[in-house]
């Protein structure tokens, strides 16, 4: 049975907006989004059809083919179609176009924007040069947010919510913004507590800890050890500690299996635990830990095409056939 | 350089933090060279200890968003025949546009050509700004 909305989300709609980072989307938005992307999962048939006519188009200025056939696989599978540039080579920008004068121009061909830029705030340029929604799909290492509704999805997926949650993140914590991201988006639902698991070369960046103790139902312990804390854990996001973070080639080498989870390591996991990496894995995981249960790296590449999915059809306004639009805020796993 | 006692007509700037006096000029785009003003350096204040003073013979408006973000705790007095008819205190601006440069080399701004440089104030209590594009912090 339906509840009601609550009253400030008549004016929560996404319909028409650019998303440059999750600030611009509530967390009423976000919730509504997962829900989205679980009927979607649900539904393909149904809602293959829902996008007919609309266009998106993908400004890659760097290559990225995951994320772009990502972006480009839910339109197509909402119906629509695709337009757009896979580096910045072979497109007008290798002349000296700006980004405001591009997105300008393609605001007349097509329905949505997603863009992926090398440098850090093009996707705000192009949201504010467009007549069209725009998606940031990466600028620079800065905001990534479809990366982090991806890893939302997982974790709705496997637990059936993202709070009350004990999250594991493992590995570059310094550098990694896609760790910063979910940590920020998770803190605005609460009631999570994180383990950060680094050497202390790659240590959790202050604002980010700030963050956390802002959240007055979150908590943080930062810890050097994978193996002392994997039995704690619910959810374990693990990301690549990098070569060239390091200062010699002894401290990398050191300290890099502490960062490798195998299966002995997952041996001590509890049986429900989730093993998240935004992808791509380099040895950080080993392979043999693909075939086991608690992996759930692969289904996050096609949570993230669900959201994706749901994200697009949401900013662009079509409805998806049989989806409620006003329905609860919770959402099932 | 006039008497530094006395202007008749613009602006007194007091409380400005001891030795920046110049540099507040300079984000206000006032000229020391061409402008009619006495500074007073280091002096002394009972609020802060030290201070410098600015008084600008028939000043235009200063940019209280601009001396905000230089000088919070300034406060401005405007002269008219040699009287003090008005006093302003400035305020910090919740965003500033085309005060500040980004000095991230990453940064969108430093390619694309034509957009304003915007900063916006992201904690109030420590007065930090952030590049609005990519978030860096504000070098005053
Ligand atoms: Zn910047």
């Amino acid at each position: 049975m339906a509840e009601r909305i609550p009253p400030d989300s008549q004016f929560d709609n996404l319909n028409g907006r650019s998303v440059v980072t999750l600030d611009d989307v509530s967390t009423s938005q976000i919730s509504y989004l997962l829900r989205k992307a679980r009927f979607i999962s649900n539904h393909l048939p149904e809602v293959s059809q829902a996008a007919a006519g609309k266009i998106l188009a993908t400004l890659f200025y760097e290559p990225s083919t995951r994320t772009r056939l990502s972006f480009e696989t839910a339109m197509l599978r909402l119906g629509g179609h695709v337009i757009g540039f896979s580096s910045a080579q072979n497109a007008s920008v290798s002349k000296g176009e700006s980004i405001s004068d591009t997105v300008k121009t393609v605001s007349n061909y097509a329905d949505v924007v997603a863009i992926r830029h090398p440098k850090e705030g093009a996707a705000l340029v192009a949201a504010h040069a467009a007549s069209i929604p725009v998606i940031n799909a990466g600028d620079g290492g800065h905001m990534h947010p479809t990366q982090t509704l991806a890893d939302l999805a997982t974790l709705q997926s496997r637990f059936g919510r993202i709070t009350d949650l004990t999250v594991g993140l493992c590995g570059d914590l310094t550098f990694g913004r896609t760790v910063h991201s979910l940590i920020e988006t998770l803190c605005r639902f609460g009631n999570v507590r994180f383990i950060l698991i680094s050497p202390k070369e790659l240590r959790t960046p202050q604002y980010v800890l700030d963050r956390i103790t802002a959240s007055e139902s979150c908590s943080y312990e930062e810890v050097s050890d994978l193996t002392s804390v994997i039995g704690d854990l619910d959810a374990l996001y693990m990301t690549r500690v990098q070569k060239e973070r390091f200062f010699n080639e002894d401290d990398y080498l050191r300290l890099r299996d502490t960062y490798i989870l195998d299966m002995e390591k997952l041996a001590l996991a509890k049986p429900t635990m989730a093993v998240l990496h935004p992808l791509p894995r380099v040895t950080e995981i080993s392979t043999d830990v693909d075939n086991d249960p608690r992996a759930a790296y692969f289904e996050q590449v096609r949570n993230g095409m669900l959201m994706r999915m749901a994200l697009m059809s949401s900013v662009v306004g079509i409805t998806l056939p049989g989806f409620a639009e006003d329905r609860p805020q919770e959402v099932q796993a | 350089m006039m008497e530094v006692t006395s202007i008749s007509e613009g602006i007194i700037i007091d409380h400005v933090p001891a030795g920046t006096a110049l540099k507040v000029l300079n984000y206000l785009r006032i000229d020391p060279t061409t402008a009619s003003i006495a500074l007073i350096m280091n002096t002394t204040s009972n609020r802060y200890g030290s201070k410098d003073i600015i008084k600008i013979q028939n000043a235009p408006d200063v940019d209280l968003d601009v001396l905000g973000l230089i000088a919070p705790n300034a406060t401005v007095d405007i002269v008219k025949d040699s009287r003090i008819v008005a006093k302003k205190r400035p305020r910090l601006p919740q965003k500033v546009t085309n005060v500040l440069s980004c000095v991230n080399p990453r940064c969108v701004t430093s390619t694309e050509h034509g957009i304003d440089q915007i900063f916006r104030l992201t904690n109030p209590e420590t007065g930090e700004y952030r590049c609005l594009y990519c978030d860096e912090a504000a070098e005053l």
